[in-house]
This record gives structure tokens, C-alpha cells and sequence, in this order.
């Protein structure tokens, strides 16, 4: 295991966050977002916040794609699989997400026709099976998995299978980080950029964060050490009076991303006007809908859906998560009312959400740093 | 499904150009390569795969610390693999 040492090395661990308390100024607070939701997992799951002046707060951002699909998209989604001859198909994440009128899995229960796959193609191919039902792909997800989509349309294109469509709900991630910047709920001093989002997009993107707004950005890998590095060069740049945007995790992401997934994205995808995200209402271009050259893969064109807008339950706090305006064990049905097995908002039913993350793993490493400290 | 999951390259079918058959975790299936233009792909490289898309290549210690990152989460991961071993996206 010398590979993962590499990245796990305690003394390291405790090197940097030597390094990262010696940029800290007297006095001042500093609040760093990250992004995405595979960093959270890794902050709770290693106890990373331990390592870390208690000065510094690490807040979690939106990326998490499934628990940012609003309640109203779920009963779209529900409405279009009740329709005949339909086989809705999506990601296993997607089946206990809350809708207005309950989940994928309730839906299944009363009769509808809806089926976990792993890839879209996997969603095309039951499309070539099955040449007398409708099947549609309730496509979720950031820049990570659009570009997925937009080929496997483009390859049902090519084939000519006419009963294959998409239902489209994938977000872009660099207008919610714009409408947290704009939000006056909090202030961050700098970000930890999302890893595998900017496989896809690349850093470019986020200049404009760096140039624009005057906060850091770096762009950070999953493992203990990256985010710990990440942190550090955050400060450091904080400290020097720079705001830039930087690639830690330059062994897996190119600084110009992965041009020919963007290509296939752009060819058969373009920004909708505005979209609503849970908990964050709705922001505009900051999602992506079917253009009209693929009306015949677009199941929102080929099927009367409601879009009704659902508000969230009263008791979830999922949009101050997301946001990083509370943490998850301030949100007042945590691990009570809302548990991974019976969750009421998203971030506790995606294995990414922030919610999900700390009730697995918070819980335990905060345990241990006690009996570590006893 | 957000998180790029690791597999070893163990074959690519001459026949198919966009698709290699990979190792994720002793679970042998096909991805889709065809958004790795320009860059070779040889059996024994590893790539960060997407729903079923290779969307980077990594080297080999990338890929195990991947790994045992993504088996550390437990739960997720196994959903993952589980949902892979019902892809079958080079059979008709």
C-alpha cells in the first residue's frame, strides 16, 4: 500500500497543518467552501477539521448533483414514467429522492416502470431491447456526467433509435458558485475547487472567481493530504495577497479540461434561461436543456409534464446546507426525523451529501478524537 | 455515480474504437473510451471512469489511492460496483 501512504502520511498530515496555523493571522476568522461533495466525504470521513486551526472553517458547497434536484422535477420525472408503455430509467442514486408525491421506489411500488442502470448507454441499449416501449433517461448530474449523456444521445442518433429520450437535468456548477458568491447569507475567503468536475471543465472557468470576486480557488484531489494542501495553498495565497486560481490536483485534471466531452456536450445541449435548484431557488443559465436539433430525444418536448414547482418540506434545512450556511447537525431534523433510511431532504440520501456524509462518519471520527484525547 | 471510479484497461476489442473492456475491482466490463481522443490507450493503463465513460487517464498510483478511497466509503461504492456488474453496454 506504499501508493496510498503516499497520500495518507500522518506526519505529513500534521506538517501541513503546522504550515497552514503559520499563515494564520491574529484575529481573524477564514471560511473556505468546498465545492463538492466527494471533498466532504473525505473532511468527515479522516476527521480533516481536526487538523485544522480551530480559525479556519471548511463550509460545504452545492455539489452534490443529486441533492440539488428540486421536489418538482421528481414528480416531472414520476409523471412521464406513469405515461403507457413508458420505461423510465436513471442512476441508483435517484431512487430515494424525495418528490412532492414520494420517490422513484413509491412510484415502483404503485405500478411504473422504472429501472436502475449504470450509464445511459446501458439506458439505450434496453431502448434497442425493447422497440415498443418509450424509454426514457432521467439524466442527472454536473459536467461530470453530461458529457455521458450527450454522446450516448448522439450515438442513439446515429443508429436511429427513435424510442429513446432524455429527460435533462444536469446542472453546471459554475452558476451556483457565482449565486453563493452573491449571496449576503456568507462570507467565504476562498475555495476548494471541485476534482473531477474540472476534468471536464478545466480551471478557466473559475478566473472569474479569482479575478472577479478576489477569492482563491484551487482545485483540489480526494485524498487527506490534497485537501490539506489545498487549504494550505489557499492561505498562502490569502497571505501573500494574491487570489488566483490553482491546480493541486494536476495529476488527473488538465488545465484546459477534456475538450472533446465539452464539444459533445455543446453539440446536443445548450444553457436553459434559468433552472430551480433545492434550496437554492432558481439561477439563471445554470442548466442545461436538449437543443432543439435533438426535439426528438428531448422527453421534456415529447411529453406533457406538469412542472409544477414543489417547495421543500417545511422542516428541511437542506437549502442552508447546501449553501454552507449551516452544518448538517444544526439543521434541526438531523438524525432525527431525517436518517439515510428515511431521509426528508437530499443531502441525506446521496452518499455525497453533506448530511450523509457526517451522519456515517462525523459521529465516529469525532468518537475518536475523544478517546484520542482522553 | 458523481465520483470517478478507477479501472485497469485489460482489453480493446479491435473491432469496437470506442469501447475497452476494464477491471474495476476484479468486476471486468465495457466503458466507453471514445472521449480520450488523442491519448493511446494500452491494456495495463488505468482511467477514471464516468457512468460508464473513461473521462481521464491516471497512473497506477492514482488509481489505488482512488481506490482505497472509494472502498473506504463502504455503502456507495458497493452500490457502484453492483450497478456496473448489470452494465452491458458492448452486448447488444
Amino acid at each position: 500500500m506504499r501508493f496510498v501512504d503516499e497520500y495518507r502520511d500522518a506526519d505529513k498530515a500534521r506538517a501541513l497543518s503546522a504550515k497552514i496555523a503559520s499563515l494564520c493571522e491574529p484575529g481573524r476568522a477564514y471560511k473556505f467552501m468546498e465545492v463538492c461533495g466527494g471533498h466532504t466525504h473525505t473532511i468527515y470521513k479522516h476527521g480533516l477539521e481536526d487538523y485544522l486551526p480551530e480559525t479556519i472553517t471548511l463550509v460545504h458547497g452545492p455539489g452534490c448533483p443529486v441533492c440539488v434536484i428540486p421536489m418538482g422535477r421528481v414528480d416531472d420525472a414520476i409523471h412521464i414514467a406513469e405515461q403507457p408503455d413508458v420505461i423510465m430509467t436513471s442512476f441508483g442514486d435517484m431512487m430515494r429522492v424525495p418528490g412532492g408525491r414520494g420517490s422513484f421506489f413509491d412510484a415502483t411500488a404503485g405500478g411504473a416502470d422504472i429501472r436502475m442502470v449504470y450509464s445511459p448507454l446501458d439506458a439505450l441499449k434496453i431502448a434497442r431491447r425493447e422497440p415498443d416501449r418509450r424509454v426514457v433517461f432521467m439524466a442527472i448530474g454536473f459536467e461530470t456526467t453530461a458529457p455521458s449523456t450527450a454522446v450516448t444521445v448522439l450515438r442513439a442518433a446515429a443508429e436511429g433509435v427513435r424510442n429513446f429520450s432524455v429527460f435533462c437535468n444536469h446542472v453546471t456548477i459554475i452558476p451556483a458558485i457565482k449565486a453563493i458568491l452573491d449571496s449576503p447569507d456568507l462570507r467565504l475567503d476562498g475555495f476548494i475547487g471541485p476534482g473531477h468536475v474540472s476534468t471536464i471543465i478545466g480551471c478557466r472557468p473559475y478566473e472569474f472567481i479569482a479575478r472577479g470576486y478576489g477569492k482563491p480557488l484551487v482545485v483540489a484531489g480526494f485524498e487527506p493530504l490534497d485537501i490539506l494542501q489545498s487549504v494550505y495553498l489557499l492561505m498562502l495565497q490569502l497571505a501573500e495577497g494574491r487570489s488566483e486560481v490553482e491546480n493541486q490536483y494536476a495529476r488527473v485534471v488538465p488545465w484546459a479540461g477534456n475538450v472533446k466531452a465539452l464539444r459533445a456536450v455543446n453539440e446536443v445541449m445548450e444553457l436553459r434561461p434559468y433552472f430551480e435548484w433545492r434550496g437554492l431557488g432558481f439561477i439563471s443559465h445554470s442548466a442545461l436543456r436538449m437543443r432543439e436539433a435533438y426535439a426528438a430525444y428531448d422527453a421534456e418536448r415529447l411529453f406533457d409534464i406538469p412542472g409544477d414547482r414543489v417547495a421543500d418540506p417545511k422542516a428541511c434545512q437542506c437549502g442552508e446546507v447546501l449553501k454552507g450556511v449551516l452544518k448538517p447537525w444544526e439543521c434541526k431534523v438531523f438524525g432525527t426525523a431525517c436518517t439515510p433510511e428515511t431521509p426528508i431532504g437530499t443531502c441525506m440520501v446521496s452518499s455525497e451529501g453533506a448530511c450523509a456524509a457526517y451522519y456515517n462518519f462525523g459521529r465516529f471520527s469525532r468518537q475518536r478524537v475523544r478517546e484520542a484525547t482522553r | 455515480m458523481c465520483l470517478g471510479i478507477p479501472g485497469e484497461i485489460v482489453e480493446i476489442p479491435p473491432d469496437q474504437t470506442d469501447l475497452a473492456k476494464v477491471d474495476v475491482s476484479g468486476v471486468r466490463r465495457a466503458v466507453n473510451i471514445g472521449l480520450l481522443d488523442g491519448q493511446p490507450l494500452r491494456p495495463g493503463d488505468w482511467v477514471l471512469i464516468h457512468v460508464g465513460f473513461a473521462l481521464s487517464k491516471i497512473d497506477e498510483a492514482e488509481a489505488r489511492a482512488a481506490l482505497e478511497f472509494l472502498e473506504g466509503i463502504g455503502q456507495a461504492y458497493e452500490d457502484e460496483l453492483r450497478a456496473l456488474r448489470d452494465s452491458s453496454i458492448d452486448r447488444p
